[in-house]
């Protein structure tokens, strides 16, 4: 086990360096689209909706944090993972030591949870000076479980395409076809109550769907969907799951 | 026990043969060439010995260790420098060292010893803070061989080590190969340079669309396809190599060309013509 938790913090302390070197330009690129997304949603379209007597603007904070987890931790797991592997080969390096897969799969996710966590915090301040609620929910432990879990899963996801896509066109077209939808479907700017049922049921098997809802909840002081921490726990194992099964197939 | 031996050893890609039965022994202590064209082979061959790709079938042992079923201790045990820049590109020559110390489970005291060591021998303790993406090739070659040493490999694997090499840093880098191997490295490199296997290697075998077609001593091989070579071009520009087994039988050949002749030349094959002598005849075949 203590061999294990080494060989995954090798694995993790190399990305941690290039991270370390690019931190600035990597916060303010996550931040962009995050800011856009709350000025335009939150002040923009959404001043003066109220939603169960939440301002639109609380409502929508945590949807933002929850597809900022997403977005940063899957490109912060995958992007670089995809590079090494298929354009630097320097990923070989890493196959090549004598440690095992699951601490490969595990050190490179956290380099993107690590990524997802800065970013989501960052944007965490950025939306408690908008909206304070944030701050003085009582499921602020379950809000940061929630987001833990959030970044884990979308790090697995973008390391599992890292180490899939055959080129960088794949990379994007999984990023364009799944992720951007994901984006705006996922209950992260409107509530899935005035769905169609046909389409809300389909939403739920989207991964940010039920990232969103227990962020929502446990900011807004609302019932738990432990259902949904459920549903994320699974996709995490399934994307821990493929990933290893990925690199253990890599050579044939 | 050999460092390295294959038994029908073979890898398909699709439809394609890129290794077929490869039977190989490398001896402990020496440096084996294995030459070939590009797309011959050598890279596959080099991936399956070093566990990163899976056989089609056949079956391998390196330093006695089976390659699919022993992976972790054949890893263990080889050195690899890759035919590209593998190292992170981001990192230090330091830092990518340092990983590779921590990946073999070096503890911090030994990790810096072995580094600075490493840093000396291969000559790079000024550089050894500068990103690799600052280096210049030659220096990036040395550091990739660097940190394929730190865990003091037995075998070491170095695919094409000087290609895109100007010639100075080329004869350097041949000369850190051979003091490797007088400290009791086993050497297997892959070239297309005949002039690099010649110099370089005591053995070498020749893969040609993925088969072996021949494996010995340079010298070995030159005596099997002939130790002279005759070479003749004719007024039309066409030249045309001829192999005999001593300068006799040579100059007597000469002695009764044609006189449509243009130019002779009689000298000692090399290890290039036996490598186009070879692998010309193959294709012929095929």
């Amino acid at each position: 086990m203590i061999e294990f938790i080494r060989d995954t913090y090798t694995v993790l302390w190399a990305d941690l360096r290039v991270l370390r070197h690019r931190i600035t330009r990597t916060l303010a690129t996550s931040l962009m689209t995050p800011i856009l997304y709350l000025l335009a949603f939150g002040y923009g379209l959404g001043r003066g909706i109220t939603f169960n007597g939440y301002s639109y603007l609380d409502f929508v904070v945590p949807g933002i944090i929850a597809l900022t987890a997403m977005t940063n931790s899957f490109a912060g797991a995958g992007s670089k993972l995809h590079v090494d592997r298929l354009f630097y080969r320097c990923f070989d390096e890493i196959l090549m030591a004598p440690i095992s897969t699951s601490a490969i799969v595990l050190g490179k996710a956290l380099v993107g949870v690590i990524r997802g966590l800065i970013s989501s915090l960052a944007m965490f301040v950025a939306g408690a000076i908008a909206s304070p609620k944030l701050l003085f929910s009582p499921l602020l432990p379950m809000f940061i479980f929630a987001l833990f879990l959030s970044c884990l899963t979308f790090a697995f996801l973008g390391e599992l395409i890292g180490l899939t896509a055959k080129s960088h066109e794949d990379m994007n077209t999984f990023s364009n076809l799944i992720l951007l939808p994901m984006t705006f479907l996922s209950g992260t700017f409107f509530s899935l109550d005035g769905v169609p049922e046909i389409l809300r049921i389909a939403l739920y098997f989207l991964p940010l769907t039920h990232s969103s809802m227990c962020l929502r909840a446990a900011a807004l002081n609302q019932p738990f969907p432990w259902f949904s921490l459920a549903a994320l726990g699974i996709y995490c194992l399934t994307f821990f799951v493929a990933c290893t099964l990925s690199i253990r197939r890599h050579g044939s | 026990m050999e460092a390295i031996f294959t038994k029908q050893l073979s890898k398909q890609y699709g439809q394609i043969w890129a290794v077929k039965d490869l039977n190989l022994e490398v001896r402990h202590g020496e440096i084996f060439g294995f030459l070939g064209p590009n797309g011959a082979g050598k890279t596959t061959t080099i991936r399956m010995l070093t566990t990163l790709t899976k056989p089609t079938y056949g079956r391998a042992w390196v330093e006695g260790y089976d390659v699919i079923k022993e992976p972790d201790k054949v890893r263990a045990t080889i050195g690899v420098m890759q035919q590209h820049l593998s190292l992170d590109r981001d990192l230090t020559v330091r830092e990518n060292m340092i990983l590779r110390a921590r990946l073999h489970r070096f503890s911090r005291l030994e990790a810096e010893k072995r580094i600075n060591e490493l840093l000396e021998y291969t000559g790079l303790s000024e550089h050894a803070d500068r990103p690799i993406d600052t280096l210049s090739g030659g220096l990036q070659r040395r550091a990739m061989i660097a940190c394929s040493l730190i865990h003091r490999p037995k075998l070491l694997f170095l695919d094409e080590p000087t290609v895109g090499l100007d010639a100075h840093t080329r004869r350097r880098m041949w000369d850190l190969i051979r003091r490797l191997n007088a400290d009791g490295v086993t050497i297997f490199l892959t070239t297309h340079y005949i002039e690099e296997a010649e110099s370089l290697c005591h053995r070498v075998g020749i893969i040609h669309q993925g088969r072996l077609i021949a494996v010995g001593e340079p010298l070995e091989l030159r005596r099997k396809v002939g130790m002279y070579t005759v070479v003749t071009v004719k007024n039309n520009g066409n030249s045309h190599f001829m192999y005999f087994p001593d300068r006799e039988s040579a100059t007597k050949y000469v002695e009764g060309l044609p006189s449509d002749v243009k130019t002779i030349i009689v000298r000692e094959s090399s290890l290039e013509d036996i490598f186009v002598e070879l692998t010309g005849r193959s294709v012929e075949d095929s």
